[in-house]
C-alpha cells in the first residue's frame, strides 16, 4: 500500500514536469497541423497540412529564409574556424604569454547582455553599409560564435600529443605536413564539434540578425517571429519546427557524450 | 624563442582582433553614447529621460530575472538532488529522460510555444479546464510578466540542473550515506550536506543564465507584447521607433549594471569563502 502510495506521489511530479516540459511543444504542434482553430475552441477545427505546402513550395518566404539562414550557417562556421584554428592551436598549446587573459578576452561577448552591444555594431556597420548584408550578419554570428569555437579548438589541440608529431618529423615530414597529416586529424573530432556548435547557434541567432540583418536579411528565427506577430500562427508553428529539427538531431548525437561523469571533469 | 612567440601571437591576433572590432568597440561606443547629447556634448539627460520614462520597466526587469534565476536555482537544485539520491532507478531515468529537452531548444521557439502555450486559449487553461481545476473563459492568460519568469525557467532550469547534477555526481557518496545512516532525510541530506559543497558550481550556473535571460529579446517581444516590459524590449523600441540611441544606450548601460551587480555578488562569495578555509 505504501509503495502504491509512493509511486502515485512519484508518478504525478513526474507527470506534472512532463507536462510543463512537453505542453508547449505539443500545443506547437497542434498549430503546425491546425487550419481553423479559433476561440473558444480547446482543439483545431480542421486539421491538415495545406499550410506546409505553403511553407515549403520554392517561392516561398519560409523557403527563401530557410536558405538564407543555411547560408549564413556555412559563411559562420567557415570564419570562425578560420579565426579559430590558428588562436586555438597557440592558446592549446601555451604558446603565447597572457594566454589566461586572452582567454578571458575571448570570453567576453558571452558574458554581457548583448542587446544593447548589438545596436551599437549596426549603428557602426551602418556608416561602412555592412548593414542588410549577408555579411554583415555573418560577421555579428562569428564574433559570436568564436568563444566556442576558441575555447573547444584550443582544448582540442591541447589534448594532441606532441610525442606524435615529434615522432613525424623525426621522420623527416615538414612542419606544414605534419600539422596537416598528423595534428589536424587527431585535433578534428574537437573541431568538428566546435564547426557544429557554432552552426547551430548561428541557425537559431535572432537578436543580431533582428539589428543587423534589417531591412533586407530575414532569417529564418526572423521570419518566423514576423509570422508570429502577425498572428499566422500556423505558418510560425512549422518555421519554428523547422528550427528545432537541428537542435534535437544534436541533443539525440550528445546524449551520448553529456553524461554527468563527463560533466563532473569540468565542474 | 622571440620568433616563436611573435609567430603564435600572430596565430592569436585575428581571432582577438575580431573580438576587439566587434564586442569590445562597439561595448565603448555604447558607453561613451551613453553620456553623450545628440550635439555630443558630455550630458546625464539621457539617463533623466531613462528613469522618467523606463524607471518602472528597470524595475520589472531586475524583478523578472531575479525571480526567474531563484526559481532555475531550486528546481535545479530539486532535480540534481532526486538524480543523486532518488531511491527508484526507474523514476531517476524518466526525470533524467525528461529535464533535459528545453536545453536544447532555442530561446525562439520556446518563446512561440509559450506564446500560444500560455495564451487564453492555450493548452494551459484548457487542460486546466477540462481536468475541472478552473473554468478557462473566466481565466486571462499568462502572457505578461508571469509568461516571461515561466518561459525564462522552463529554458534556464536544465542548463543549471545540468551543471549541478555533473557536480553532485562527482561528490564522495560516504556522507551521504553517513547521514542516511543516521536518520537524515533526503532533503536534509540534499540542503544541507550536497548544496554546500556544489554552491560555487551553482553559483556559475546562475550568473550565467541571469546574464543570458538579460541578453534574450525575443522573450519579452513575443510574450508580453503590449504590456509593462523589459529593458531589452525597450531598447529595441527606442532604435526602431525614434533612432534614439542615446536613451537606448542608456539603458543598455544599466543592463551591464544589472549584470555587473549579479557578477559582483558572485565574486564577493567567492572572497568570502576563500577567508573562512
Amino acid at each position: 500500500m505504501k509503495a502504491a502510495l509512493g509511486w502515485l506521489w512519484r508518478g504525478s511530479v513526474l507527470g506534472v514536469l512532463a507536462f510543463a516540459i512537453f505542453g508547449p511543444l505539443a500545443n506547437l504542434l497542434l498549430w503546425a497541423v491546425a487550419i481553423q482553430w479559433y476561440f473558444p475552441y480547446k482543439l483545431p477545427l480542421t486539421y491538415g497540412f495545406r499550410y506546409w505546402g505553403e511553407v515549403f513550395k520554392p517561392t516561398s518566404d519560409a523557403f527563401a529564409s530557410l536558405a538564407t539562414s543555411i547560408v549564413i550557417a556555412v559563411f559562420t562556421v567557415a570564419v570562425c574556424l578560420l579565426l579559430a584554428v590558428p588562436a586555438g592551436y597557440a592558446l592549446g598549446r601555451r604558446l603565447v604569454p597572457g594566454r589566461g587573459l586572452l582567454m578571458l578576452i575571448m570570453l567576453l561577448p558571452q558574458a554581457f547582455p548583448s542587446v544593447a552591444i548589438y545596436l551599437n555594431i549596426a549603428r557602426l556597420f551602418y556608416m561602412v553599409g555592412l548593414n542588410g548584408t549577408i555579411a554583415g550578419v555573418v560577421l555579428v554570428h562569428a564574433v559570436h560564435g568564436l568563444v566556442i569555437a576558441v575555447w573547444i579548438a584550443a582544448a582540442a589541440f591541447a589534448a594532441v600529443d606532441v610525442e606524435l608529431e615529434l615522432a613525424a618529423r623525426n621522420m623527416g615530414a615538414t612542419g606544414l605536413r605534419t600539422a596537416l597529416t598528423v595534428t589536424l586529424p587527431l585535433a578534428a573530432p574537437g573541431l568538428i564539434a566546435a564547426a557544429i556548435f557554432v552552426f547551430l547557434e548561428s541557425l537559431d541567432e535572432f537578436t543580431g540578425t533582428y539589428f543587423v540583418g534589417v531591412p533586407d536579411v530575414t532569417t529564418l528565427p526572423l521570419m518566423m517571429f514576423n509570422a508570429s506577430l502577425a498572428g499566422n500562427y500556423q505558418i510560425a508553428a512549422i518555421t519554428a519546427l523547422i528550427l528545432l529539427v537541428p537542435s534535437i538531431a544534436f541533443m539525440l548525437l550528445v546524449e551520448r557524450f553529456l553524461n554527468t561523469e563527463m560533466l563532473a571533469k569540468i565542474g | 624563442m622571440a620568433q616563436r612567440r611573435t609567430i603564435a601571437l600572430l596565430l592569436v591576433a585575428p581571432a582577438l582582433a575580431m573580438v576587439l572590432a566587434l564586442f569590445v568597440y562597439p561595448l565603448g561606443y555604447s558607453l561613451v553614447s551613453a553620456f553623450t547629447a545628440k550635439d555630443g556634448q558630455p550630458t546625464f539627460a539621457n539617463f533623466t529621460k531613462t528613469f522618467d520614462l523606463y524607471g518602472t520597466d528597470i524595475v520589472f526587469t531586475v524583478v523578472i530575472v531575479a525571480i526567474s534565476t531563484a526559481l532555475s536555482g531550486v528546481l535545479a537544485a530539486a532535480i540534481g538532488g532526486y538524480l543523486v539520491l532518488g531511491a527508484h532507478p526507474a523514476a531517476v531515468a524518466m526525470l533524467k529522460w525528461l529535464y533535459r529537452w528545453p536545453l536544447f531548444i532555442p530561446f525562439i521557439v520556446a518563446a512561440q510555444c509559450m506564446r500560444t502555450f500560455l495564451a487564453k486559449n492555450g493548452m494551459l487553461n484548457n487542460t486546466l479546464d477540462a481536468l475541472g481545476l478552473v473554468n478557462a473563459a473566466s481565466l486571462s492568460g499568462l502572457l505578461d510578466w508571469r509568461g516571461i519568469i515561466v518561459t525564462f525557467v522552463w529554458k534556464e532550469t536544465p542548463f543549471v540542473a545540468l551543471l549541478v547534477s555533473g557536480a553532485l555526481a562527482s561528490l564522495d557518496r560516504a556522507a551521504i550515506e553517513a547521514a542516511r545512516n543516521l536518520g537524515a532525510g533526503g532533503l536534509r541530506i540534499l540542503v544541507e550536506i550536497l548544496l554546500p559543497q556544489v554552491a560555487g558550481v551553482m553559483a556559475v550556473g546562475l550568473v550565467l543564465a541571469f546574464v543570458t535571460m538579460l541578453s534574450v529579446l525575443s522573450v519579452p517581444l513575443m510574450i508580453s507584447g503590449g504590456s509593462r516590459t523589459m529593458i531589452t524590449a525597450d531598447m529595441a523600441f527606442r532604435v526602431n521607433s525614434y533612432s534614439d540611441y542615446g536613451v537606448a544606450n542608456a539603458l543598455g548601460f544599466v543592463s551591464y549594471l544589472i549584470a555587473g551587480s549579479a557578477a559582483w555578488l558572485y565574486l564577493r562569495r567567492i572572497v568570502a569563502s576563500e577567508a573562512t578555509r
